[in-house]
């Protein structure tokens, strides 16, 4: 009988679908009134537990219970909402106004993971707004735990997971004992909608709460953002008139060749 | 006549500085004590909706275009949203169902249409089939026929309109003669949204030919594979294509004592009532297909260009949107309050029929609007504004009728200016 439990971390960001702007202090992507949604990486993260949970379940070889973790602002909490909506079994709020960087959400993680003793965290491949890529890799650093990232594919054996990982030159599978850190790639699985009568159980589900103080981390940034600007805008194309006057042009003007 | 005007205005002044919130709730506390008034929605609303428009997005709106050529009936993704349970929405939650109010029902109802009215309509139907029984049932029949819309993905369809009689409901034809044990049942429906799909039937019927109309008819729940029932072909119509429209002949079909809706002569008033929960989901939809027509105008009016800028700019173009836009945010709201009323127990006929009234001419309005915006292209099968003028048209006729909207909504004007 195994009886696995698995923490989800979700992150809120801006929905991907949204025509992002910088704001109009040149500092930072206005957030403001503007769609948010779950990390695209992170409801495939909630899915896969949720499938290893049923998986589990229906071969009646034992159950998962499903946490689901959010470090951010009040509105973090309609992300676990989602989560819990689309099956998980309960969430953790790590509530906090103050810039989040990778390590400090790292080190906050850690913490949620000494209370809750899971045997897998599931994180997103990076989050849609900074494109990070490094709170998977740094948990397990900070833990001393495998780590398998870019996961397509996940097998679990006993105490043991089999990922076939998604990179530069191709697929690679690598197996790693469990406890372990598992980042999700696009092609993991489709995550399912939240039925409306799972909307409905989601509000019954516990939420728990914690501040940074509570868990005694430092988050204090330790980059610094120093610019932020849109790309430069498309230029209009221009017509040549023969292959000599486009080598001339690839090479002099826009120093290509 | 100064003073007093003065007086007057010194009044307004000193009400206007007390917040509009206090102010609504003084004014409501008389009749609708404890019940709050928001125009805003709360957590969970926001999630049915959300639901609802993520569902439309990436499944309805994909494959909307398919099912209006071909007119094939969308059986995959009806099943797809059942599974979400995002049908039958209002079967109360005894028998397996959410017990979905009318306002929250509202708010799917609208993301679905503004995806595809016609698939909506298929989807409502069930809804409007299974109106009459959560109005009037008993226990044992809920459990049959509402239990088993939450089992599996059956169908079922509201059999109340004849060749010869739609308004005139007094006029209908279907007879049922109780035989024995049995009541047996003869006539002719048409235009039965589901006809050709329906695990079973409401089924309206003249039972005392010489009462006067609130007392000559019965409610019938009819088993959809019953000997008699003979099933007409799918009807070609305007729009809405993808929604399944027949005839249904009934020839002696017999239908047992138990299946009898309320009491005998209770049905007029039966189908009535059903109306009260489907009036404003129906107005719902016609919304949701306005709010499309806005949309894709305005997206092609902030695109095209012509003398010089986009069409948007040109006032003779912004303002087609602007109107539509006035439409929808008024007939929204009448929908949702319409809905609050009856979620609120109290009577909404009036505001539901002024719900749909509007909403069915706002939809009509705003669809022939957005082919003009479109221009040429508007007229053309690849842009997708000519489906929504077509499938408009319907929302000012079934339901109801924009006519018979209006007679109901006089008759409640003198009622509640005379009385």
């Amino acid at each position: 009988m195994s009886n696995l439990r698995i923490l989800v971390a979700t992150k809120r960001v801006v929905d991907y679908a949204v025509k992002i702007r910088v704001n109009a202090a040149g500092s930072a992507v206005e957030t403001a009134n503007v769609k948010h949604s779950m990390n695209p990486f992170d409801e495939i993260g909630t899915e896969q537990a949720i499938q290893i949970k049923e998986a589990l379940v229906k071969a009646k070889t034992g159950t998962a219970e499903v946490i689901v973790v959010s470090c951010g602002p009040a509105k973090s909490q309609e992300t676990l909402r989602t989560a819990l909506a689309m099956g998980a079994d309960r969430a953790i709020h790590v509530e906090s106004d103050e810039e989040l960087q990778p390590l400090a959400v790292a080190k906050l993680l850690k913490a949620i993971v000494e209370k809750e003793k899971p045997d897998m965290v599931i994180l997103g491949k990076q989050a849609i707004d900074d494109d990070s890529n490094q709170t998977g890799q740094m948990l397990a650093g900070l833990l001393n735990w495998p780590q398998a990232t870019f996961a397509s594919k996940v097998e679990l054996g006993d105490k043991l997971m089999t990922v076939t990982r998604e990179v530069d030159g191709g697929v690679e599978t690598v197996k790693a004992p469990l406890p372990a850190i598992l980042t999700t790639d696009l092609r993991l699985n489709v995550p399912r909608y939240a039925s409306l009568p799972n909307i409905m159980k989601a509000k019954k589900k516990p939420l728990a709460k914690f501040t940074v103080a509570d868990l005694g981390v430092d988050i204090k940034p330790r980059l610094q953002t120093l610019k932020i600007a849109e790309p430069p805008k498309r230029q209009g194309g221009k017509l040549v008139e023969s292959v000599d006057d486009l080598v001339d042009k690839l090479k002099n003007e826009a120093k290509v060749l | 006549m100064l003073r007093s005007a003065t007086s007057t205005l010194r009044r307004v002044a000193a009400a206007k500085a007390v917040p509009v919130q206090q102010v609504a709730v003084r004014s409501f506390s008389s009749s609708m004590a404890s019940q709050n008034v928001s125009f805003g929605l709360n957590e969970d609303q926001l999630a049915i909706q959300e639901l609802a428009r993520k569902f439309t997005e990436d499944e309805i709106i994909p494959i909307a275009a398919h099912h209006d050529r071909t007119g094939e009936y969308p059986t995959e993704l009806i099943r797809k949203a059942w599974e979400l349970g995002l049908v039958n929405t209002h079967v109360p939650q005894k028998y397996g169902g959410l017990g979905l109010g009318v306002f929250d029902a509202s708010l799917v109802s609208e993301e679905l249409a503004y995806g595809c009215s016609g698939i909506q309509t298929a989807i409502e139907a069930n809804g409007l089939a299974e109106a009459p029984l959560i109005v009037a049932a008993n226990d044992s029949q809920m459990k049959k026929y509402l239990g088993r819309m939450t089992e599996e993905p059956l169908m079922a369809a509201y059999c109340v309109t004849e060749p010869g009689a739609g308004s005139d409901v007094a006029g209908l034809q279907t007879k049922a003669v109780k035989k024995g044990n049995k009541w047996v049942i003869n006539g002719q429906k048409m235009w039965i949204t589901n006809g050709g799909k329906a695990n079973w039937f409401f089924v309206l019927a003249k039972t005392d030919a010489n009462a006067k109309t609130g007392q000559a008819f019965t409610g019938f729940i009819v088993d959809g594979d019953s000997k008699g029932i003979i099933v007409g072909r799918k009807e070609q119509n305007m729009g809405q294509r993808a929604s399944d429209t027949r005839g249904i002949t009934f020839e002696d079909v017999e239908v047992p004592e138990e299946n009898v809706l309320g009491q005998v002569g209770q049905g007029f008033k039966i189908a009535m009532g059903a109306f009260d929960i489907t009036r404003p989901l129906v107005a719902a939809g016609a919304v949701g297909l306005a709010r499309r027509a806005m949309v894709e105008a305005t997206r092609y009016a902030c695109d095209r260009k012509t003398m010089g800028k986009a069409i948007i700019e040109h006032q003779a173009v912004n303002f087609m949107i602007a109107d539509m836009a006035i439409g929808i945010e008024a007939a929204r709201q009448m929908v949702w309050k319409a809905g609050w009323l009856k979620d609120n127990g109290q009577r909404n006929t009036w505001e539901a029929s002024i719900a749909k009234a509007l909403a069915s001419d706002v939809a009509v309005k705003s669809a022939c609007d957005a082919v003009q915006v479109f221009g040429g292209a508007g007229f053309n099968t690849e842009y997708p504004v000519e489906k929504l003028y077509r499938d408009s048209k319907i929302f000012q006729i079934y339901e109801g009728t924009s006519q018979v909207q209006r007679l109901i909504i006089g008759k409640g004007v003198v009622d509640r200016v005379m009385k």
